[in-house]
């Protein structure tokens, strides 16, 4: 590990981290990591998926206790053994899975979070702290909004605001955006800069290069369980990460170009479809569409603009109120979910863990579920796992992805669970696939492999429904782009005819008359 | 087939897991045991003359050993009834209703086809019992599978309207003409025969085959890993294309099936009439055991051995030591604490 010299060459590291190690069964996690976090400074560790990047960070947190290690707090040993030691050392982290109860106010779950907080709360007095605090940080928020009714972007808000105003100093923050949209990116970048100026260390869990090269003071970069390089900004470039994090030259993605065939039966037609509102889902209103084989269609729009409704309504999980859907030529409007997918309907759905797998399933398991006729025999009485097992591995080695076959499913981690599913879901030459935010949670390498699945399957003559919320991803790929917001299609267009910046419009509804139909 | 890389493994693992659930287990009736002493002393009884008397008269002869096979019976098949909707998330505790419905039944046949030979009349009486059990639980079901009501409240209010149905029947037309509260004795054709010159009846080995049979099902076939993936995820399960709402309706209805057999085997087997209130909560006690042995088909047939054990074992005890049979119920809720609060001393369940 090349030693470096902090830019406030005097200063004493906040926090030491020496020698941690973690081994969870099968894997190791940490292996002898050391790693200093100063003050003032915006650190971003950057790994691929399972590089163990969370796990040290939870270590640090007191969620997980390391096997071997230490933790030094301005030079003394500090022993964390529970969350509550490492706040009282100001120690915070944002989770990737946010910890807020949605019933609660905002001021309600940040006061719950105070280690002093008074048998009678009030409420007002954290309300003021939290406005004071959040006009600082531009961190705006309602404190006596209900968390339920936030967006994702204003629950990490709120998650920051918690860590702020119970005093931690130092704040940890596991991939946060993942689950933000572009602007709200630039957004957060911003509030960690100001937090930065004041003094505040923060840790960056992150795989997106461009984010870390655009705030970042100091990178750690980690393979495998291991530090394969701590560099200053100044040394950093994207190339010198990439290899650190990957040890080889990533390989490009070849988008080739090719008109997509209109003249072919369409792999999927909607004719006029609608659907019900149901709770806070956001009805599909009037969609027409069609995908023809050998095309990428590509979604953009804002999170709850109806892409989760567009993709469940192709898949048969919500029910058409008006309209057709039409699979090949042959009208499917009323069937299940099994005869959809029967006539090689593929499904990658936002969240992997939620959607898609069994948590208490191994890999293999959880690869049958989707065709348990076609691996069934004797009638059902017997299960053939070596088909699943071939079928599981040549799919696999196709994506170049390894995956535990035996492992549970539920040890696996965010980045290798959406492996696992898009792998099921291109085991069986896929017609139709309908993927949405296919590469979230996926390291660079994982990235580009899974949008080569894609590529694939097109070339092979499969129609392709991609929603992302990457608009770069959209324009890379998709033959068609079109625009989804409030459940309605107001663009479409392909990709050379527009930019992003009219995408964005579309996606925020500037024009007035939809406005005012909304 | 080739044999599967982590046989060997998986083999070792599941006899690591049998020794450590024994362990386990183990510890927990001896704490329970221990807790129940304490009882015995303060109320001025000796407990280790107590429970001399309770495994002595349970284990110590073929007689007592039969008694427990007796008591043990009905529980598998109840307990069955828990467990196998409790594997796709379904919560089942309509079993005492299921079974009443499925005696009604099955005591229907036995009146209306009393001429017919044992051989067409057992197998019809079973059908009928789990007929009753199954349309018991279908109401349930549907409500489920369509979203309207949740299965727990619906089976659980459907028990006491059960033995309503049953009553109408026995006091206004089937009573026989001495009695007001029971049918007449069944005709030996329309009686499970019994094993061994005991009391011991056919519904022991049905249960037993059952319960083989929902192992090798949950563990082999096609159905057991959509029905593990429904319980596992069902969100999943019903977007990766398993008809969840089949066999939300499906599954109930088989374990009312079964719940109605082993009402069926009470009338049939046991009693040999039909008595207006002939069940004191063996639908519970499925419920207690099921749970107690998590839905696992081997810890079924264990928990109902021992909680057949204590129950019949109590009997006695009533005669030899003077203490209210009531006492005994003690005892199995101690048991029942110490499982639920599974105290940290003992070796704990490794994350499957």
């Amino acid at each position: 590990m090349p030693s470096v010299s902090p830019p406030q060459a005097a200063t004493q590291p906040m926090i030491s981290l020496r020698g941690i190690s973690k081994t969870f069964p099968g894997v190791i996690a940490n292996d002898e990591i050391d790693l200093d976090i100063h003050r003032s400074e915006i650190h971003a560790i950057l790994g691929e998926n399972g590089a163990g990047k969370s796990t040290l960070m939870k270590i640090l947190y007191g969620f997980y206790r390391a096997d071997s290690g230490q933790i030094f707090l301005d030079g003394r040993p500090l022993s964390v053994h529970s969350p509550n030691d490492a706040l009282a050392a100001k120690v915070g982290m944002v989770f990737q899975d946010f910890t807020l109860i949605p019933a609660f106010s905002v001021a309600e779950n940040i006061a719950l979070f105070q280690r002093d907080l008074d048998p009678v709360m009030r409420l007002k007095d954290v309300s003021r702290r939290i406005q004071a605090i959040s006009s600082r940080y531009s961190l705006t928020i309602d404190p006596s909004a209900r968390v339920s009714e936030l967006s994702i972007g204003e629950q990490q808000k709120a998650e920051i605001l918690k860590l702020l105003i119970s005093d931690a100093r130092l704040l940890i923050l596991d991939e946060p955006t993942r689950v933000l949209a572009p602007h709200e990116i630039e957004a957060l970048l911003g509030v960690l800069r100001n937090l930065r100026s004041d003094g505040y260390a923060i840790v960056l869990i992150t795989h997106k290069l461009r984010e870390v090269l655009e705030c970042a003071d100091r990178i750690t970069v980690l393979r495998r369980g291991r530090v394969s390089g701590s560099l200053i900004r100044r040394e950093a470039d994207e190339a010198r990460l990439l290899s650190l994090m990957f040890g080889k030259e990533l390989p490009g993605l070849d988008v080739e170009d090719r008109p997509a065939v209109e003249a072919n039966l369409p792999a999927l037609e909607l004719r006029g479809v609608s659907t019900a509102a149901d709770g806070t889902q956001t009805a599909l209103k009037d969609i027409d569409l069609r995908i023809y084989p050998g095309e990428i269609v590509g979604v953009a729009g804002v999170s709850g603009n109806g892409q989760r409704e567009l993709a469940d309504l192709i898949l048969g999980m919500k029910a058409c109120v008006a309209g057709s859907k039409i699979v090949f030529g042959e009208e499917v409007t009323r069937e299940s979910i099994r005869s959809i997918r029967e006539r090689g309907v593929c499904f990658v759905p936002e969240n992997p863990l939620v959607m898609a797998s069994v948590p208490f399933m191994s890999v293999l398991e959880n690869m049958a579920l989707t065709r348990t006729r076609r691996y069934a025999r004797l009638g059902g009485l017997r299960i053939d796992w070596r088909a699943v097992s071939e079928d599981f591995l040549r799919s696999s080695s196709t994506l170049g992805f390894s995956l535990p076959a035996h492992a549970m499913a539920r040890s696996l981690s965010g980045g290798n669970l959406q492996r696992m599913v898009i792998i099921r879901e291109t085991a069986q030459a896929p017609r139709l696939i309908v993927a949405s935010y296919l590469t979230r949670g996926l390291d660079a390498q994982s990235t580009i492999a899974a949008r080569r699945a894609l590529l694939q399957a097109r070339r092979n003559g499969a129609g392709v429904l991609l929603i992302s919320e990457d608009l770069e991803e959209l324009f890379t790929i998709s033959d068609r782009m079109i625009v989804l917001r409030g459940g309605r299609i107001v663009a479409s267009f392909r990709p050379d005819e527009t930019d992003s910046f009219r995408v964005g419009l579309f996606m925020t509804g500037t024009e007035i008359q939809h406005a005012a139909t909304a | 087939m080739r044999p599967q890389p982590d046989l060997a493994e998986r083999a070792k693992s599941a006899s690591a897991r049998a020794v450590g659930g024994l362990l386990r287990y183990g510890s927990m009736a001896v704490m329970a045991f221990l807790l129940f002493g304490v009882i015995l002393l303060v109320s001025g009884k000796n407990p280790i003359g107590a429970y001399r008397d309770l495994f002595s008269s349970t284990l110590g002869s073929a007689r007592g050993f039969s008694e427990v096979l007796v008591a043990m019976t009905p529980m598998l098949l109840t307990a069955l009834a828990v467990a196998l909707p409790s594997r796709i998330g379904l919560i089942n505790v309509g079993v005492e209703g299921q079974l009443y419905m499925g005696a009604c039944f099955a005591t229907w046949g036995a009146l209306t086809f009393s001429d017919l030979p044992a051989w067409v009349l057992l197998p019809g009486m079973a059908l009928l019992g789990m007929i009753g059990g199954g349309l018991w639980a279908l109401i349930p079901g549907v409500l489920r599978a369509h979203g309207l009501v949740n299965e727990t409240i619906t089976t659980l209010l459907l028990n006491s309207v059960a033995p309503m149905v049953v009553s109408f029947f026995v006091f206004g037309y089937w009573h026989s003409p001495m009695d007001t509260n029971k049918t007449a004795n069944f005709v030996p054709s329309a009686r499970l025969p019994t094993l061994f010159d005991t009391r011991v009846d056919l519904s022991l080995i049905i249960g037993l085959v059952l319960l083989g049979l929902f192992w090798f099902v949950m563990r082999s076939t096609r159905w057991g890993l959509e029905m593990r993936a429904i319980g596992g995820n069902p969100q999943a399960a019903l977007r990766n294309g398993i008809p969840t709402r089949v066999y939300v309706i499906s599954v109930l209805c088989i374990g009312g099936a079964v719940a109605g057999l082993a009402g069926m085997a009470q009338v049939s087997g046991f009693y040999g009439v039909l008595l207006a209130n002939f069940s004191r909560g063996i639908g519970f006690m499925g419920f207690l055991i099921s749970w107690l042995a998590g839905g696992n088909p081997l810890g079924i047939v264990l928990t109902s051995f021992a909680v057949a054990m204590i129950t019949s074992g109590g009997n006695l005890l009533q005669l030899t030591r003077d203490v209210p049979y009531a006492v005994i119920n003690i005892l199995l809720a101690f048991t029942l604490f110490v499982v639920l609060a599974r105290p940290r001393v003992l070796p704990r369940r490794k994350a499957a």
